[in-house]
């Protein structure tokens, strides 16, 4: 469809509206700010509610984890591995904990289930690597970042 | 010819040659961080100060990159179209003064690489030989794209050439010289005082419609925005350099932008007085303390300056226009090169004459 726009005299020789395009070119090239996050330096702040990579929450240096298998239970890509067991204080505990984070879709589902606030998704995004890793027990105890 | 004149000669050879390549990666950079900023994004601004070695490392990755022929390309007219359309760049240029003459002794020296008293008529011919390069890929490129590209990139240039050197006659006219130093020279006359300001006779106050048409037929015959249907990125891809790689595509981008820089040159040859000093600069030349060859060193230094400044400006302009204005619809590009231009160059020719007649210039 062509839409013809109402044009006066002037502005159908478009040599004034040229020089005005040019004019506002030129105001962006001095004046607007730029909307490039130069990455290594700079990151894009996301929200709170983002779901990066996972982490285990501690207390005392002791996961919150009690192997109640809701987590892997819940997990549609089921990706969580977890294989309980007894402390000595008759407390259940995980002792293999397993993610393996390439069939992990993201979805904070093991998050929600959680009753004891264990396993948690950071704002970490930057998970690219060289192996397959499958991230156990001592990597996601670790606090890279959290929320 | 003696060792002087062609020791002069190689000199001011390689000078212009230097002139142009080193135009091509400056360029390169002013297009991406123009653009960038333009668009209010940054561009490279990693590789050198202000990324201004970005362009060494895009020419080393043009050197290093694999460079394969297609399969289905006519191998002959493939190699060859990227050189046809790069050696007619190199040569325009040639006949553009950058500088007035300067007198060693008896002999005077022109700073032009080629001296020729048809300068203008050698020029168009030379810039029209351009365009058998894009032809010669878009046809050996055996692709429907490159040869919609290289169709669309000839009819347009024939029509605007048209209007284009009907455009120049009234400069042809008003100076009775198609010798492009000659042209520079009688632009130095003073037109008229207006106050206590002199007009100087550039082109641009006695063709200020001619400088309109011919402005928009240069970013025709250059096939830059508005008018880059040859290219048209998002219609046809690359158009003519859709099969092109490595090194031959650098040629074509090498050629675009040197077709740039003649074209500059020519607009500031023709409307803006070419080496003719800028405002300031006649004052500046007169208060330094100089004489004899010294002065005559820093006249030719300053003018010098001056042509390149405005070449400079005009280089700026053209990719200012590219990412302020959008691409032509092919039909309307066409109606406006036949139906508005042509006319236009036409009265130009009109008035320039009742003008010429009547004394006025």
């Amino acid at each position: 469809m062509i839409v013809k726009g109402k044009k006066n005299f002037l502005q159908q020789f478009y040599v004034i509206e040229i020089a005005r395009g040019l004019g506002i070119t030129i105001k962006n090239l001095f004046f607007a700010p730029k909307v490039t996050i130069e990455y290594p330096e700079e990151r894009r702040k996301y929200s709170e509610r983002f779901r990066g990579m996972h982490y285990i929450k501690a207390t005392n240096g002791v996961e919150n984890c009690t192997a109640c298998m809701l987590c892997p239970t819940v997990c549609p890509a089921e990706c969580i591995h977890i294989e309980a067991a007894e402390r000595p204080d008759k407390e259940k505990y995980p002792v293999r904990f397993d993610i393996d984070v390439l069939r992990c879709c993201f979805c904070g589902m093991c998050e929600e289930a959680c009753p004891k606030d264990a396993i948690k998704l950071s704002t970490i995004y930057e998970m690219s690597c060289t192996s397959r890793p499958i991230y156990d027990k001592e990597f996601l105890l670790e606090q890279r970042g959290s929320k | 010819m003696t060792a002087f004149s062609l020791s002069v000669m190689v000199v001011k050879v390689i000078f212009v040659a230097v002139v142009l390549l080193t135009t091509v990666p400056i360029m390169a950079w002013v297009e991406r961080r123009g653009s960038a900023l333009i668009q209010n994004r940054l561009g490279p601004n990693r590789v050198g100060p202000l990324g201004l070695i970005q362009p060494l490392a895009d020419v080393v990755k043009f050197l290093w990159k694999e460079d394969p022929v297609p399969a289905h390309v006519s191998k002959t007219y493939y190699v060859l179209a990227p050189l046809m359309a790069l050696v007619p760049a190199f040569m325009t240029f040639a006949v553009i003064p950058f500088a007035g003459p300067i007198q060693i002794g008896e002999r005077v020296i022109t700073f032009q690489a080629a001296d020729l008293n048809v300068g203008l008529l050698y020029i168009f011919s030379i810039a029209s030989l351009g365009i058998y390069g894009i032809i010669m890929s878009g046809w050996s490129s055996n692709n429907k794209f490159s040869l919609l590209g290289s169709l669309r990139s000839s009819s347009q240039m024939i029509s605007y050439e048209v209007s284009m050197g009907l455009s120049i006659i009234g400069i042809v006219m008003a100076f009775s010289s198609i010798d492009l130093g000659e042209i520079v020279s009688a632009q130095g006359q003073a037109l008229s005082q207006i106050g206590g300001f002199t007009v100087p006779k550039w082109g641009i106050f006695i063709q200020p419609l001619g400088f309109v048409i011919f402005l928009t037929t240069l970013y025709a015959e250059t096939n830059r925005l508005p008018f880059d249907l040859p290219e048209g990125e998002s219609e046809i891809i690359a158009g003519y350099h859709l099969e092109y790689g490595s090194i031959k595509f650098a040629m074509f981008f090498m050629a675009e932008y040197m077709n740039m820089f003649t074209a500059s040159g020519l607009l500031a040859t023709l409307y803006f007085g070419g080496w003719q000093l800028l405002p300031g600069m006649g004052w500046l030349l007169g208060a330094l303390p100089l004489t004899g060859m010294s002065h005559d060193w820093a006249r030719v230094i300053l003018e010098m300056t001056s042509f390149f400044l405005k070449v400079g400006f005009f280089m700026w302009l053209f990719v200012w226009v590219r990412w302020t204005l959008p691409r032509f619809r092919y039909d309307q590009l066409m109606d406006f090169g036949w139906k508005v231009l042509l006319p236009l160059s036409m009265a130009n020719i009109c008035v320039t004459t009742l003008i010429i007649y009547f004394g006025w210039v």
